[in-house]
């Protein structure tokens, strides 16, 4: 490794989680801002622990991220797939378009569409209405990751497993899905991310009691973010890290060198 | 493909994982008040009540209270109109609830299920938005003024609007993104109306806008007073309660309402008319309204209660704060924003925009 | 056989279609409908009228397509050596974990830390003053704005090019340097051009949703940038004006769907050149 890589990467990491660090080191702080730094509490995280209806609020909001990415993800992987084999270039320019119109249309624009559409389709705001919502608005940019792994993939595989007597269901699962397997893994991480952070949207198509980590933030801004909020997103960084190196550490394991092997498979 | 299995098989021990927890705590909230009541929706701005009140309140009454938030006015609005959720109280500002009113979202308010009413001062009843309160019930108000750093700027000198256009505070000035606040202030300066809707008077405020931009170091919103707190610019125009949040995070910060007059708002109480537990809602109202109850979320919040019997209940340092509780002769001054039709709305926004856009 | 990859191909573009249909198809209906539905007037293109002949409107368009420009270039440029030098270490998935974890932090919280960071007395003037630089205005800067704007999109630049850059045959870099092409001719002759498709789904990705970006503007850059998105945003939360507000929506998906279809034909000419 260079010296020059070793500095570039440092850096990037560097500036990835100095934010990040400012929030953490805060959500220890003896005061209630933060501009100054008073003093060492476990305060923050004793408020924490007592508000359950932000615990609450925490809860729903991963498993509506977990949930709507593991749907976007599944759908946006036969969306990659729909477009990839679509043979006219017409249509496929224009599944392409409309799939990055969520893209680059503001939020407020989605979410106001959205309440529209499904108060005419009588539907009771809620859970239910979030996790469509957020379904929706995932699949795009899984689309996006997915697709240049299809038209990367060597074409001559599939055919190849089909010539051998595979089955479509054969080929799909073992020779495809295993191939972009890195471009659904991204998709489903940028969901993931997509739904956690969004606002907008979720503000549109909540009610009836269900509200999210986001929607409960901005509408404190008002008022103003308490340090109780740093504690609470310390928490949930410090058990998504153990959560990765866990899930890391365990697949590391299992798969032992093969990994390499199969990443090259093509 | 064993490699997205596991995955998957990890996700779905993660969204169990979930859903246990989610029971657990469901089963540990249950405890408070084990009666079966009914439970309304309270719609407010995000942590603008103290929330031991809405426990004390499910502990008194056994109506339950889900409490739900939104950010803007507007945004509130959209959802109120458009349905889907039975609010049954929200927390409108003052223009919104002429807003709500006139496109008949609001139920009519009983009077006779209505206590401590008497409680309110009558200085914040029957405005402009609202005659006679049919509607709406006053639960928080503030002013518009200059929020400034005392060891940067002498407040002596910020006696009207027109001073923030002095050269002195060239490039250290913050103003609120709001294109009613930050017109209506010059219309005052000319010694016109917030409400004006004369399209002379309003390219004369326009015009004079435009020069205050060399003293503005930025436009901003919520965030001002994170800004203001941590002295990144020495004065601003904001309203009181966001001044009292920043003057609590830095000594060195004053608020002032210039003599010239400024903006009254409030934030009101009212029920929609699709709330499904109107009873529960009158209940909530009536207990906010007791002044024990007012004077603790007066405290809490911070803010200026309407409620002359909290009032008193305050400590005498808040009470005599004359920033956030100004004299008479200044309260004879305030004026309250209308709610705008559609083309009035837009015409102070694009002037607005405009001047935003004139900046660099 | 190939009967049933039809049908599969069909049963793909159905589930798929019925998705665009409802959250893609039908909203944009909509929202065309709106942007023609001028209050007061009845259909009319009067709101595109307003649109295409109003100097603010247009100078707002022109920035919102310069400054995702920006940000896309600071992005890529920051990305595009860190997911390399990722792509050559020993636990990389992992590492690229670490990359993706700050984007679950709520994007409002991380904007706040950057205020305190970057404010008069924050971190970054405290650390320039003591190599001896004065401490100087940072936030509200157009060079604030891009930093946290590219510092937001980073991983979605970062996660395309990383897999792209994975998928390259090791044999080719180690033959061109057999070969004798120097390290710096490698990468711009054979990795550069081999990474492409993850490097344009990376673009995608940073530059579609950097046209409309509008709560950063306000708050770190105080308000000096306006783009469309601070258009939309005003036209649908501030004057509700949702008609004007559709019609600047429609411009924007417009105008993506033509930079699309511009840079997707150059990409085909290209390849074509290559075979």
């Amino acid at each position: 490794m260079k010296v020059i890589e070793r500095f570039w990467l440092s850096f990037c990491f560097f500036l990835l989680y100095a934010p990040i660090l400012f929030l953490v080191v805060y959500s220890f702080n003896q005061g209630e801002t933060m501009q100054t730094f008073d003093g060492f509490s476990w305060q923050h995280y004793q408020e924490l622990w007592a508000d359950t209806r932000l615990l609450q609020i925490v809860l729903n909001t991963i498993l509506l991220a977990l949930l709507s990415s593991l749907i976007a993800t599944v759908i946006g992987t036969i969306g990659a797939l729909a477009i990839f084999r679509t043979q006219r270039k017409l249509l496929k320019q224009s599944l392409l378009s409309l799939n990055n119109v969520l893209l680059v249309s503001p939020d407020v624009i989605i979410g106001a569409a959205f309440l529209i559409l499904m108060t005419a389709l009588g539907l009771k705001m809620g859970f239910l209405t979030v996790l469509m919502a957020h379904v929706a608005f995932s699949i795009p940019i899984v689309v996006l990751m997915v697709l240049p792994k299809l038209q990367e993939m060597n074409q001559d595989l599939a055919l190849a497993a089909s010539d051998l007597g595979a089955k479509p269901t054969e080929v799909l699962t073992k020779v495809t899905l295993p191939v972009i397997s890195s471009g659904i893994f991204a998709g489903f991480f940028m969901a993931l991310t997509y739904s956690l952070d969004d606002f907008a949207v979720t503000f549109f198509v909540t009610g009836n009691g269900f509200s999210t980590l986001a929607v409960e933030v901005y509408s404190r801004a008002r008022q103003g973010v308490s340090l109780e909020i740093n504690a609470l997103s310390t928490l949930m960084l410090f058990l998504a890290f153990v959560l990765v190196l866990a899930y890391y550490a365990y697949s590391q394991k299992k798969q032992g060198q093969k990994t390499k092997l199969k990443e090259k498979v093509k | 493909m064993k490699k997205l299995m596991m995955a998957l098989l990890f996700v779905f021990l993660l969204i169990a994982l979930i859903l246990g927890l989610q029971w657990g705590l469901s089963v540990a909230r249950q405890q408070p008040s084990s009666q079966k009541g009914e439970t309304l929706t309270f719609y407010n701005w995000g942590d603008y009540i103290d929330p031991s009140i809405l426990s004390d309140f499910s502990k008194e009454t056994g109506y339950k209270v889900n409490y739900q938030t939104f950010d803007s006015n507007e945004a509130m609005y959209t959802k109120i109109a458009q349905g889907g959720t039975n609010y049954d109280l929200a927390v409108p500002s003052d223009y919104m609830v002429a807003k709500l009113t006139k496109a008949g979202l609001l139920a009519k308010l009983d009077k006779s299920k209505l206590t401590g009413m008497d409680h309110v001062n009558p200085q914040f009843l029957n405005q402009s938005f609202e005659r006679g309160n049919q509607y709406s019930v006053p639960y928080f108000w503030g002013t518009l003024g200059i929020l400034y750093n005392k060891t940067k700027v002498d407040g002596s000198k910020l006696q009207n609007w027109s001073s923030i256009w002095s050269e002195q505070y060239k490039k250290r000035l913050l103003l609120v993104d709001s294109a009613r606040d930050i017109l209506g202030l010059t219309l005052i300066s000319q010694g016109k109306s917030v409400n004006d809707q004369n399209k002379a008077d309003l390219a004369a405020a326009q015009g004079k806008l435009s020069s205050l931009m060399p003293n503005v170091k930025a436009i901003v919103g919520d965030e001002l007073k994170l800004y203001m707190a941590q002295g990144e610019a020495d004065l601003a125009v904001t309203y009181s309660g966001e001044a009292k949040i920043a003057m609590e995070q830095n000594k060195d910060l004053a608020y002032t309402v210039p003599k010239d007059g400024s903006n009254l708002w409030l934030d009101n109480l009212v029920i929609p008319k699709k709330a499904a537990h109107k009873k529960a809602a009158y209940a909530l109202i009536n207990y906010l309204n007791r002044p024990d109850v007012a004077a603790k979320n007066a405290d809490y919040i911070g803010y200026a209660t309407p409620n002359q019997k909290a009032y008193q209940l305050l400590p005498k340092s808040v009470k005599s704060d004359k920033a956030f509780y100004p004299e008479q002769s200044i309260l004879d001054r305030l004026q309250v924003y209308e709610n705008f039709n559609q083309y009035w709305t837009q015409t102070y926004n694009d002037a607005f925009l405009e001047f935003k856009l004139g900046k660099s | 056989m190939n009967k049933t990859k039809k049908r599969f191909t069909e049963a793909y573009l159905g589930i798929y279609g019925l998705w665009l249909l409802a959250f893609v198809v039908a909203p944009l209906l909509l929202l065309l409908i709106q942007s023609l539905n001028v209050p007061g007037q009845g259909f009319s293109l009067a709101n595109y009228r307003d649109f295409f002949t109003s100097g603010p409107y247009l100078a707002m368009t022109v920035n919102s397509i310069w400054y995702a420009f920006l940000i896309t270039v600071m992005t890529l440029a920051i990305a595009y050596p860190l997911a390399l030098c990722l792509t050559k270490l020993k636990h990389r998935q992992f590492w690229l974990l670490l990359v993706i974890l700050p984007t679950w932090i709520n994007l409002l919280l991380k904007t706040y830390a950057f205020i305190g960071l970057l404010g008069k007395d924050g971190l970054l003037n405290r650390a320039l003053e003591g190599i001896g630089f004065g401490s100087s205005q940072l936030l509200f800067t157009n060079g604030a704005f891009l930093l946290v704007a590219a510092y937001i999109e980073l991983p979605f630049m970062v996660l395309p090019i990383y897999n792209a850059l994975l998928d390259i045959d090791p044999l080719l870099p180690a033959a061109s340097r057999d070969l004798g092409a120097s390290s710096w001719e490698t990468l711009k002759k054979v990795i550069w051009p081999l990474s492409m498709p993850g490097v344009k789904t990376g673009v995608q990705t940073v530059f579609i949703p950097s046209l409309s970006l509008f709560m950063i503007t306000r708050l770190i850059g105080g308000n000096k940038v306006i783009t469309l998105g601070t258009a939309i945003e005003e036209h649908f939360l501030v004057t509700q004006n949702w008609s004007f507000g559709s019609t600047i929506g429609v411009v924007l998906i417009i105008a993506m769907a033509l930079t699309m279809a511009l840079t997707n034909d150059k990409q085909k000419k290209k390849r074509g050149g290559r075979k």
